[in-house]
């Protein structure tokens, strides 16, 4: 234990002497939030979202109710409550379905919503529509409007974890290899364990502290939407922080060259950049990159995250993901454990 | 005496190279324990798999007459050939976080004054000189109170003042009667701090003994050293005690008088004359053919 709280201090005096990385940690992500807040702070979406939600059974035999040549994206649902809950956060304008009875959803809180709704009827009675278009029944939903900012604040928080996470801690064990720092820790009493706790809980414990400072900065700035547990929160934050620490790890478990450590850093981060949607949604993306995305610990982060923050979800409906987090947690870090060398 | 280390029949072979061929030595309590030889020769392997950093492809190692338990890194002190310190860290701060990985540990102020860090205390060990880190890193290994302490290279790489400054350090450590084993590819290091030494080569053991000793046993005869421009090429009357080297020529005599006055009688420019005894490196010259330091 006292070697491990020496390790700790040990580790954090690094890092607070280290001027590059509290830069990136305090300065570097609250511009990035504040940048993105000015950028997409104008009602600018050119296009409406339309959602068609289809029996799966049945896909592929349906006609566009706006016709194909409008501007109007057309998304296809399977999940009900999925394509409500978009409706809902004004991710969709509107939801149809020709299952029987064809049906609608809206908004009635969304301009653009009740815009399409009146096209929509229109339409029906043009005469000169073919195929005729069904008697759409009216349902109503109700929700605030979800801004991109607010959609992405746990991304951004998400990718600076992971960032901090996979080089704060991989990267600095694979330079201590090759220069000899843990050798001659080696040639101490100091155990493997001893060392990787000490490693990880110094970075778990700096990555908080950044994470709640620029949350909170943010927050008063932005005032991003916070509608669940702040606790909740937390626990999300650590469980997920650990399942990078520990993906970092096992990277550096054996590795002994900077170069080659840099290429699977890259390697890991840059899936978890594009599929994690840190920054875009991938419900227009195939399946099979959907069903990819789940084998990536930050997309569980970042929609546990997402679910409190927008949604305010409680500890059971995010359960799946803490799940799915906590496992991937063990089964990197018992591979980091049994991998680890001192030196190669 | 008493053995506190014992290596026997000890191997370590990287693939198909043989660095180290079965061999076999025993450390004295309080002794000063010398691996010389040059690069290559096996001496990092050798001190290594003692250390317990390498793993013997096989051979056995006895600590106390025991094999190595927990408690041999409690008590061992280890200097590494090159190791860096953490970034960010100051010469105390680092002094007081490996005293943390010990059960015991000698007041830091001691090792400060011994080592003489006072100068750089508050310095990032990433910015220490040559001589400086070398000291730093020689308190980082007695930090335990270690009652052996292995040096690999210890002076390797610092300038001549730094390097005597060095060995006065180890005889002051000597002195208080720590078993060292030490590497070094500088003969004049192994003659200096070395009590006994084994001379390796190729993975092997090819002499033992201490300084004096080895050198009494192989050489009955002293060098006059002359310079290659300074003569002619008639030396063969002076026979097969000729050597001919990189810097001049030696000429091996047990009667110094004698072969002076076989060399004016050649009316041999004698300016560049020089005698001197037998040094390590001639035994190395001798017992392999090439030089320590090539």
């Amino acid at each position: 234990m006292r070697r491990i709280l020496a390790l700790w201090m040990a580790r954090n005096r690094e890092y607070y002497r280290d001027k590059g990385s509290l830069f990136w940690s305090f300065i570097a992500t609250p511009f990035i939030v504040i940048v993105l807040a000015v950028a997409f702070s104008s009602e600018n979406e050119e296009i409406f979202r339309a959602g068609l939600l289809i029996d799966s059974a049945s896909d592929g035999a349906y006609t566009h109710p706006f016709g194909e040549e409008t501007a109007i994206g057309l998304v296809e649902y399977t999940d009900r409550q999925e394509a409500l809950r978009r409706v809902q956060f004004h991710q969709l304008d509107i939801l149809l379905t020709t299952q029987q009875p064809p049906r609608y959803w809206v908004n009635t809180e969304s301009a653009k919503g009740r815009l399409l709704e009146k096209l929509l009827l229109a339409r029906q009675q043009t005469e000169t529509t073919s195929p005729p278009q069904p008697d759409w029944q009216k349902q109503e939903v109700s929700g605030k409007k979800i801004r991109y900012i607010d959609w992405v604040i746990p991304g951004i928080l998400a990718m600076n974890m992971m960032f901090s996470g996979l080089w704060g801690i991989g990267y600095v064990i694979v330079r201590y290899r090759k220069n000899g720092v843990l050798k001659r820790l080696q040639a101490t009493p100091l155990r493997a364990w001893e060392f990787l706790i000490s490693q990880g809980l110094s970075r778990l414990g700096i990555m908080l502290a950044v994470t709640v400072i620029v949350f909170l900065v943010c927050h008063l700035f932005i005032g991003f939407m916070m509608a669940g547990s702040y606790l909740l929160l937390l626990l999300i934050a650590i469980i997920g922080n650990l399942s990078i620490i520990s993906i970092s790890l096992l990277m550096a478990a054996r590795t002994a060259s900077e170069e080659l450590a840099n290429g699977l850093l890259n390697l890991i981060s840059f899936p978890m950049l594009l599929l994690s949607e840190l920054w875009f949604s991938l419900d227009d993306a195939p399946n099979w990159l959907q069903q990819l995305s789940q084998l990536l610990p930050l997309t569980h982060l970042v929609s546990a995250a997402r679910g409190v923050m927008l949604e305010g979800a409680g500890i059971l409906q995010v359960a799946p993901q803490l799940l799915a987090l906590v496992g991937m947690t063990a089964v990197f870090i018992t591979l980091a454990g049994l991998l680890f060398r001192w030196h190669d | 005496m008493t053995a506190i280390l014992e290596v026997r029949n000890l191997s370590k072979s990287f693939r198909s190279l043989k660095a180290v061929d079965d061999i076999s030595f025993a450390i004295p309590k309080g002794a000063c324990f010398g691996l010389l030889g040059p690069n290559g020769a096996g001496k990092t392997t050798t001190i290594e798999m003692v250390e317990g950093i390498t793993s013997p492809s096989s051979g056995e190692i006895y600590y106390k007459g025991k094999p190595r338990d927990n408690s041999f890194l409690e008590e061992t002190g280890i200097q590494f050939q090159s190791t860096s310190l953490m970034d960010y860290l100051r010469t105390r701060e680092v002094l007081a976080l490996f005293a943390r990985f010990y059960a015991n540990s000698t007041p830091i102020e001691a090792l400060i004054e011994l080592c003489q860090l006072e100068d750089f205390l508050d310095t990032y060990a990433t910015r220490l000189s040559g001589g400086q880190r070398q000291r730093l890193l020689l308190a980082v290994a007695l930090i335990n109170d270690p009652e052996i302490l292995f040096l690999d290279e210890p002076t390797t790489g610092l300038d001549p003042q730094s390097r005597r400054h060095f060995w006065s350090l180890i005889r002051t450590i000597k002195a208080r009667g720590k078993t060292v084993l030490l590497t070094t590819h500088y003969m004049e290091e192994a003659e200096l701090l070395c009590d006994q030494l084994i001379i390796m080569d190729k993975g092997n053991i090819i002499a033992e003994g201490s300084p004096q000793s080895l050198l009494r046993q192989h050489f009955k005869d002293s060098y006059i050293c002359l310079n290659r421009e300074d003569l002619d090429d008639d030396l063969a009357s002076l026979g097969s005690r000729v050597e001919v080297r990189e810097d001049g020529i030696a000429i091996a005599t047990s009667n110094v008088e004698k072969t002076l006055a076989e060399l004016v009688a050649l009316n041999i420019n004698l300016r560049s004359l020089r005698v001197r005894n037998p040094s390590l490196d001639d035994l190395f010259l001798k017992l392999t053919g090439h030089h320590l330091r090539e």
